[in-house]
């Protein structure tokens, strides 16, 4: 689904990013792991054509994603609070993000019903704008609305910080129905090696920009993780 | 510790992302303020004599002490449109062993170093001097001109106290105006005389130079009370945090008879009601519309032509020109969402396009009302509109292309109250004048109806060739696109 080649980004002369090659195939779900500033919001943000790489390129479904704008259609992405527009409520939100994705108002009504759990009675009916949500409710808002539209390729960056525990769990329950029962590819960072352990099928670790190990998750791989960045 | 925050403040200014453009708008605001120097300068180097010349039998001081009254007003209203309490953001600085006053005493301490506090003294230094060299008691005079800039210190801290209060309400210019012009009409139909009394007030330091004290104390006095208002505010859960309010929602589902860009009409509007700084451009399309107002009753402007057209501009223009060249950057705070999402550029921008075009329209239906002046002005008005909707819009999202300073739209900060000033004028300027320059002009080789169909004509190039322009346009944001990205991602 997701083809890197050669990629890399420099700022001034330093290399914050090298990927040689790196295929994540259809409906895996994929876990970024990696130190402060190991590159991985840096892969995130050429995915998304949010900047230009220095060399190489990144195909999504072949469409070459710095090139074409057709690969935005099956791609959502949550990265940080300025996906979020904060002077609109939840709904007006789903809805916003819904009409761009093609969604009438019932279709989202659908979707975000199944996520009442989710949300703990904290985002729907609040009559409250986004920017007054407390952080861990604004991060619930912009992972569901990730995943308005039916996408194939959901980027979540960091999807577990500021989450409650009870909301840790479910949100690891959603991540791993979508690509086992919906066939998504999801790509996720994280800091906690203990979730993405839990919810990814391939874990990539990334170090100053390299690839330094790639892991299919069995038992063994929170050790082996462990073990890593103990070093 | 002044010097680290100064220090803190030299690297926000040199660091920031909008660098360049905002060193272009100080250069341009350098040569306006040399401008108004000039002009006090003169003022206090020819007011003494100008006086004696058209008052022969009374002594200039007691004249110009009689005109304080207007200046102290003029001043106070200049200031609360222009005039900003330095902004700064306090939020790190809280935790840190920095004592709260301290921040305080530094923002209101620089306050008193801005430009508008030197400007006076341009004027009462030379009128003072020239006093003294005329046989005034120096010491008199002295006394007199500390008192002015006493005055002058007190009317910058005035000016924030009233700001703060007004800022809390929804049309935050209101209280300030009708209280201005309340004190100027019992002024000028003599039920309380203010010029008197200010006067009499300032002859009297002059006389009994003890009296300088009660300037003082009001000047302590105000500083004070500004010291209390910031140091309420220096807590998260007060001045940098507002209480929330519980919102309104509307579905506004008349924007669907605009098509595919109705998602993007419907955050506009949505963008413009709910924040503070937007809002404050709708209740400007008041200002806006009544513009013409201060000048078509008096007959002088009758007779000029080109001024018309400067008035239908700017007053079916107003919301184009305050709205516009903010392009993009009111989306700041989430472009990189709408740059990651299914749209398309064209969409986006054709909604901000209609926006403002509608605003034209419903800002000259508004004003034509002013045929009562003469059917020249609403002639004039109607170019005027065409070619702001053909021309000007086109310009100012071009323009928009070239913007990189982010706006932080959820900022709550306590010292932010308006977040904008004379800057936003600038722009406006080109707008203006160009669309002025060539009317003058036709208006003065040819004629005035050929001058309003040369204009209008140019408007209506500009509306046929909309598609092209809109997409020449897009193609310059595609360009800029990254370094849109990475300017609004940055925090200063």
């Amino acid at each position: 689904m997701i083809t890197t080649s050669n990629l890399s980004k420099k700022y001034a002369g330093n290399q914050v990013l090298n990927i040689a090659s790196l295929d994540i195939p259809r409906g895996q779900s994929f876990g970024l792991v990696g130190n402060n500033g190991a590159g991985k919001t840096t892969y995130f943000s050429l995915l998304l054509d949010l900047i230009q790489p220095t060399t190489g390129h990144i195909k999504s479904n072949n469409i070459q994603v710095n090139e074409s704008e057709d690969w935005k259609p099956f791609t959502s992405a949550f990265i940080d609070e300025s996906f979020l527009i904060g002077y609109l409520t939840a709904e007006e939100y789903f809805y916003f993000i819904g009409e761009l994705r093609g969604q009438n108002k019932a279709d989202v009504n659908k979707l975000v019903s199944q996520f009442e759990d989710f949300f703990h009675g904290e985002i729907l009916g609040q009559k409250k704008y986004l920017r007054d949500l407390s952080k861990g409710n604004q991060k619930k808002a912009g992972i569901v609305a990730a995943l308005i539209g039916n996408p194939e390729v959901v980027i979540l960056d960091e999807p577990f910080a500021n989450l409650d525990p009870t909301t840790q769990i479910r949100l690891k329950g959603i991540i791993k129905d979508l690509a086992e029962t919906k066939g998504t590819t999801v790509l996720i960072s994280s800091h906690d090696l203990m979730h993405v352990t839990d919810v990814c099928e391939r874990i990539v670790v990334l170090e100053k920009g390299e690839v330094v190990k790639d892991l299919q998750t069995s038992e063994a791989t929170l050790k082996e993780l462990e073990a890593h960045f103990s070093n | 510790m002044i010097k680290l925050l100064l220090s803190l403040e030299w690297k926000s200014f040199f660091r920031s992302a909008s660098f360049g453009k905002s060193l272009g708008i100080k250069i341009f605001m350098g040569f306006m303020a040399l401008y108004f120097i000039v002009i006090f300068l003169g003022m206090g180097l020819g007011m003494y004599f100008i006086l004696k010349k058209a008052y022969p039998e009374q002594d200039p001081l007691v004249i110009l002490n009689g005109f304080l009254f207007y200046w102290i007003l003029g001043d106070l209203i200049f200031r609360f449109f222009f005039q900003k309490l330095p902004v700064m953001s306090v939020k790190p600085l809280l935790t840190l062993p920095i004592k709260k006053s301290k921040i305080v005493n530094y923002v209101l301490g620089k306050s008193g170093l801005s430009f508008f506090n030197f400007l006076p003294l341009f004027a009462i230094i030379p009128f003072g001097i020239i006093l003294m060299t005329n046989g005034y008691p120096m010491g008199s005079v002295l006394i007199w001109m500390l008192a002015l800039i006493i005055v002058t210190l007190s009317i910058n801290f005035l000016n924030f106290i009233i700001e703060s209060y007004s800022a809390q309400t929804e049309l935050s210019f209101l209280p300030l105006i009708v209280f201005s012009g309340g004190v100027f009409a019992l002024n000028y139909f003599d039920i309380i005389s203010f010029t008197d009394l200010v006067g009499n007030a300032f002859n009297a330091i002059y006389n009994s130079p003890i009296l300088i004290v009660i300037p003082i104390l009001i000047l302590i006095g105000l500083y004070l009370f500004n010291f209390k208002l910031l140091r309420q505010k220096l807590f998260l859960d007060s001045g940098l945090k507002e209480k929330v309010k519980e919102v309104n929602t509307s579905n506004l589902d008349w924007t669907k008879s605009f098509g595919d860009i109705a998602p993007f009409m419907q955050l506009d509007l949505k963008l413009i009601w709910r924040n503070k700084r937007t809002k404050s451009s709708v209740w400007m399309l008041v200002l806006g519309l009544l513009y013409g107002l201060f000048f078509y009753p008096q007959p002088t402007y009758q007779d000029m032509p080109w001024f018309f057209v400067f008035i239908g501009v700017f007053s079916t223009g107003i919301f184009l020109i305050n709205f516009g060249q903010f392009i993009p950057a009111w989306d700041s705070g989430y472009y990189k969402l709408l740059m990651s999402q299914n749209i398309k550029y064209e969409q986006y921008l054709k909604s901000k396009f209609t926006l403002m075009a509608l605003s034209v329209v419903i800002l000259f239906v508004l004003g034509i009302p002013y045929v009562f002046f003469g059917w020249k002005i609403l002639l004039a008005h109607f170019a005027a509109a065409i070619y702001n909707i053909g021309v000007n819009t086109h310009v100012i999202l071009l323009g928009g292309s070239y913007n990189r300073k982010k706006i932080n739209l959820n900022q709550k900060a306590a010292f932010n109250y308006q977040g904008t000033g004379a800057v936003q004028w600038l722009i406006g300027i080109p707008l203006l004048l160009i669309p002025m320059g060539l009317f003058a002009l036709l208006n003065f080789l040819i004629s005035f109806e050929i001058a309003c169909l040369i204009l209008g004509v140019l408007g209506i190039i500009g509306i046929i060739f909309h598609q092209k322009l809109m997409g020449l346009i897009t193609a310059k944001y595609l360009e800029s696109k990254y370094k849109m990205i990475d300017a609004f991602d940055q925090n200063n």
